[in-house]
């Protein structure tokens, strides 16, 4: 409901771009406010607003796109866009708004091909390893299956469904006899498409996707966790040789200590 | 050049009217939300979707349902819904709701070629009942059919039932079960003599190990699903195990995942009957007490039309059993060894094996689920009757967490398909029409001549669309259901049918369905809660709800309908003068007058509604016809199983006002209990005291244990169409999507049908994900597009279609191939090819 028409083709998205510049070009002072928001525009990338696959950096990407707009040519669903002044994205740059259309992660990644710079990364062939943000569910207390609901819609539309999202579930504690499924994202698989932001189905969607620096915390360096660190130890404690002593019992356990180890 | 001063004071302006404007809007909707709240009555309702039966409440205000929430104290489901049940607030008010009849019309007249015009009721019944009259008396009652459903309520099954075969004489009346439930129901009634699980959900909690033998409960039961997962969740050693033809959903949780090759679930069940005795893990003292040995006809052919290569080569027909010794049938299963199993299916024997010693261990509860991968099966019957076998061998049967349950597809499948017998051989409360006894108590309630009933089997769901095509059924009304989108083989059959210039094609339904489309006339009808209802769940448990809201337009209930529709005949045009002459009362009355004014249907006078609170309620077919008419019908129902005397025990039922006081009560209901687990003593009062088991469906009061072998299936793929191809569902939109894909936000969830197919057979075709192809059957063909990740994982060899899609009508492909003993459809397997498109 209220959802908008995303249906607008990328060559109408690129006939647009180049009509408002034109529109810009005709009057000097519009001209001075266009440079001085784009040059605002070009330090922050809204949150909602995602670059397509490939791109590195923000700042590194601005430096290399030409703003020739051959990946919204090439794109094969109306998904990427090139901003344009009504946008806070930097003007004739691509992107796409996953709530509207998101990235249908197509295998053979034709907006990196059609990319004539390297803005959009030619190393990156399998879509698998695309990288245009990170779906996080912002708002446990809005979506369906924190109360136990089984709507979990945002992870059957995953395209990797399974391995970038799961289901963690547990015990429901209020009914007692049903199971609550937790939609779990997991940052090392999830390529960004925003698939799940765009099928939720709360009138706000409780999941969303952010670019990564703005969807990922990160651990400080003075600071392991120990059953991991042990794992990549091949389950070997870093401290080795360490004994420990037997513990003194009564030969027979009494029963409410039966299957009790200490 | 940098940005001016003015700018940035600009900016900043418009940036605190965002801000204003954000606080104000967020302010005035929390005002808005608890003002609504305020004002909603909450009434209790069952949802509309699933054989679940999730107990809902239903919010009104100013005439409109605007809020529902789950019950939280429904014992089913505590408060939870899926994600269609979450929606229910919105599925009565698609843009596209009809509210006046629709007429084809040419010249101002009805034309099988003409253009859809709105007629008033009177019209459209008066050309409809001039085409069923002109049908009946051109080539009799067999002329005249309808086609119903398992989401009628209980008493618009009930009055369409009776107004065809009491009324007209015809027992061309069937529903939609057909084609979902059918299969169950043969082996209910070959097994044990009586319909539905002897069980309950409460099995759920009890069982220490789950069996889903073609049941995608993760998407298709999400709330029992949810129980199932927390006792695996939460009991020590709990086990589940997953059988299906495809890697779906419920994998996620299993076990012991086995994908097995189409049909070869015959040959698994049977081998791990023979695990069981050869490791002497049965129940001796079970078997010898409760238990009849039995074999079938086998080599029963495929249900095609009988000029099918495949029907003149088989050797056997129908189902019937001949009494065997044990011996005879370890013998009989003996041949199904591990490596036989393994052979056919294609499961590794280590998994085969997991799940023999599972189902032998005598200290497992087990509680096996199935839905429609056994139930569309042309082995339909046999397949649930291999695995009542492993259940009975092993005396895992009818006791807390023992239970073979057969899950239902739609929300009154046994409440109203089954238990009011809406089927074309049935009659209410397990009673058929082949039986004098059965048609003599049915006459006797009903007051009718003997001899009324016919005791003829009517066309069933799939024979129905052929006779159409064959233009022997010229007279046809389909309720409440999308059968064009839902049954088999439309290009060949259902099209044909509808369009045939010698048919008159009427179809009552909310919305403009394919189904209505392809009609001539089409009737527009008030949903759930726009009438008073009863739905029937899977565990026996019957649920009502009051009138909610009026339906808009002219929209007019089913029953309304079928009742309004009885007016236009008299007696005499329907029934030969030997019947009148047997009740000269009814002599100058009309079928409404005979079956609905007959002292019983109009017994109770019209009352004002209310529930506990003192909140009123509108029942429109009770003001329209004056009189109190759910209660008669039910009460009138209720004398075919809770009056002394009834032909089979076992279906009790509570009086009317009961179930307006309770949140569903599970049948036998006896001296103010329900029943949770049958045949048991101590839990059945239908059981007598010592005998710990009886089976009371069946006269010696034991279950047959039933051997059937593995037979293949009708169409497998070869070197043209090399293919299997699976049809089903999405958790997302229920059955053929005429109410889910009307909510916008289950329409974005999953938006198109798309075929999901195995990577390395895309790529060995050069298919693309996304791609757009065409999949092709002997039938027709159908465009789509390639799906090689998502949810569903067929392995090589198998694609898999869910069929909720109008625009990608899949049933163009499948061939209506039927179960014989049944008469259900094989949806699961068909041979197809995908090329591009």
């Amino acid at each position: 409901m209220g959802e908008q028409s995303s249906s607008h083709s990328s060559a109408q998205s690129r006939r647009r771009f180049l009509g408002n510049i034109a529109r810009a070009a005709g009057g000097a002072g519009a001209l001075a406010l266009v440079v001085g928001l784009f040059a605002r525009q070009a330090q922050t990338l809204p949150a909602q607003a995602l670059r397509p696959p490939g791109a590195g950096p923000e700042a590194d990407f601005l430096a290399a796109c030409i703003r020739c707009g051959l990946c919204v040519r090439d794109c094969p669903y109306p998904t990427l866009s090139l901003a344009d002044m009504s946008s806070d994205v930097p003007v004739g740059t691509p992107f796409f708004v996953a709530r509207k259309v998101p990235c249908e992660m197509c295998d053979d990644i034709p907006c990196v091909k059609a990319c004539p710079t390297a803005a959009l990364d030619p190393n990156l062939t399998n879509i698998d390893d695309a990288d245009m943000g990170l779906a996080v569910l912002v708002d446990e207390e809005t979506c369906l299956n924190f109360q136990g609901l089984r709507c979990d819609v945002c992870y059957r539309v995953c395209p990797v469904i399974d391995i970038a999202i799961t289901l963690e579930i547990s015990h429901n504690t209020r009914t007692k006899k049903h199971a609550v499924f937790i939609p779990t994202v997991h940052s090392d698989k999830c390529t960004g498409c925003g698939k799940c932001e765009r099928a939720c189905v709360l009138e706000t969607a409780a999941i969303r996707v952010f670019p990564r620096h703005l969807a990922k915390g990160r651990i400080g360096e003075h600071y392991r966790l120990g059953w991991e660190e042990k794992a990549k130890h091949g389950g070997e404690s870093l401290a080795p040789g360490l004994v420990d002593l037997p513990d003194r019992l009564p030969d027979q356990l009494p029963d409410a200590l039966k299957g009790w180890k200490p | 050049m940098s940005i001016t001063r003015r700018d940035f004071i600009k900016t900043q302006a418009a940036l605190a009217a965002a801000t204003a404007a954000g606080t104000t809007l967020a302010g005035t909707s929390v005002q808005a939300s608890s003002h609504i709240d305020d004002d909603i009555r909450w009434d209790k309702g069952a949802c509309r979707f699933c054989g679940t039966g999730c107990g809902v409440l239903v919010g009104t205000k100013d005439g409109r349902v605007v809020a529902t929430q789950g019950d939280p104290d429904a014992p089913v489901n505590k408060g939870l819904n899926c994600i269609k049940g979450y929606f229910l607030s919105k599925i009565m008010y698609g843009k596209d709701r009809l509210t006046m009849p629709l007429l084809r019309k040419k010249n101002g007249e009805f034309h099988k070629e003409g253009q859809f015009e709105e007629v008033s009721w009177d019209e459209a019944f008066d050309v409809m009942a001039t085409k069923w009259k002109e049908a009946l008396k051109k080539k009799g009652p067999t002329s005249v059919g309808m086609f119903g459903s398992g989401q009628w309520t209980v008493w618009e099954g009930y009055t369409a039932s009776k107004f065809m075969k009491a009324g007209l004489r015809s027992n061309n009346i069937d529903p939609n079960a057909r084609h979902c439930m059918a299969s169950a129901v043969g082996a209910f009634m070959r097994a044990f003599g009586i319909d539905e699980p002897m069980g309950c959900y409460d099995d759920l909690e009890h069982a220490d190990a789950f069996v889903l033998w073609g049941a995608n409960m993760a998407e298709m039961h999400p709330i029992l699903w949810s129980r199932l997962t927390d006792t695996r969740l939460t009991k020590p050693g709990c086990e589940v195990h997953v059988l299906s033809t495809f890697e779906h959903r419920s994998f996620e949780l299993a076990d012991n995942g086995m994908i097995f090759t189409p049909q070869t679930d015959l040959a698994i069940l049977n081998y791990i009957a023979n695990y069981i005795i050869e490791n002497k893990a049965y129940n001796e003292d079970f078997i010898g007490k409760h238990v009849n040995f039995t074999k079938t006809v086998t080599d029963i052919g495929y249900g095609l039309r009988p000029e099918h290569p495949l029907e003149k080569a088989k050797t056997g027909t129908g189902g019937k059993l001949t009494k065997i010794s044990f011996e005879d049938y370890a013998a009989s299963v003996a041949e199904y060894t591990l490596d036989k199993a393994h052979e056919l299916s294609g499961v590794p024997k280590d998994k085969l094996e997991r799940l023999a010693k599972l189902y032998a261990d005598p200290n497992k509860k087990i509680s096996s689920y199935w839905t429609m991968g056994f139930n569309q099966h042309t082995r339909g019957v046999w397949v649930n009757g291999l695995l009542y076998n492993v259940h009975l061998l092993m005396g895992k049967i009818s006791e807390p967490g023992n239970s073979p349950f057969s899950l239902t597809g739609q929300p009154s499948a046994c409440g109203t398909a089954r238990e009011v017998g809406t089927f074309a051989h049935r009659l209410p409360a397990d009673l058929v029409v082949m039986k004098e006894a059965h048609r003599d108590y049915a006459e006797k309630i009903w007051n009718l001549p003997k001899g009324t009933i016919p005791p003829k089997p009517g066309f069933h769901a799939v024979l129905q669309h052929r006779k159409l095509k064959d233009g022997v059924l010229n007279a046809y009304w389909v309720q409440c259901t999308n059968n064009m989108q839902a049954a088999p083989n439309m290009n060949e059959e259902g099209l044909p049918g509808y369009r045939n210039p010698e048919n008159f094609i009427a179809v009552s339904d909310p919305y403009p369905t394919v189904t209505a489309m392809a009609a001539d006339l089409i009737l527009p009808t008030a949903m759930w809660m726009e009438k008073e209802g009863a739905y029937g769940n899977a565990e026996r448990r019957t649920q009502f709800w009051r009138q909610q809201v009026d339906a808009p337009g002219e929209a007019q209930s089913d029953m309304w309908q079928v009742m309004e529709f009885a007016k236009r005949f008299k007696i005499e045009e329907v029934w030969p003068e030997e019947l009148l002459a047997q009740k000269p009362e009814h002599r100058g009355k009309t079928v409404y007058e005979v079956l609905y004014e007959n002292g019983q249907v109009n017994k109770f006078p019209v009352e004002t509604i209310t529930d506990n609170a003192g909140n009123v309620y509108n029942n429109s077919e009770s003001k329209h016809f004056g009189y109190y008419v759910q209660k008669g019908m039910f009460e009138e129902y209720r004398m075919f199983n809770s009056i002394p005397g009834v032909p089979k025990k076992g279906h009790e039922m509570a009086p009317f006002e009961t179930y307006h006081n309770a949140r569903g009560l599970r049948w036998p209901v006896i001296d103010g209990k329900e029943t949770l687990w049958r045949f048991r003593e101590g839990y059945d009062p239908h059981v007598e005291a010592g005998s710990e088991v009886q089976f009371y469906g069946k006269p010696d009061k034991k279950a047959n244990i039933i051997f059937a072998p593995y037979e293949p299936a009708a169409e497998s793929p070869d070197n043209e169409y090399d293919l299997w191809l699976s049809t089903g569902r999405v958790l997302e939109h229920w059955h053929s999507g005429s109410m889910t894909r009307r909510v916008p936000e289950l329409y974005r969830a999953y938006p198109d049908a798309k075929v999901y197919m195995h990577p390395e057979d895309a790529k060995a075709r050069g298919f693309k994900r996304g791609q757009e192809v065409m999949v092709q059957s002997r039938r027709g063909e159908v465009k789509t597009r390639v799906e090689t990740r998502g949810r569903n994982k067929p392995p090589m060899g198998l694609v898999y279609m869910p069929w909720f899609d109008a625009g990608q009508l899949v049933n163009k492909l499948t061939l209506d191939a039927t179960d014989p003993l049944s008469k259900e459809t094989d949806f699961k397997k068909c041979a197809v090819r995908v090329v591009r498109a």
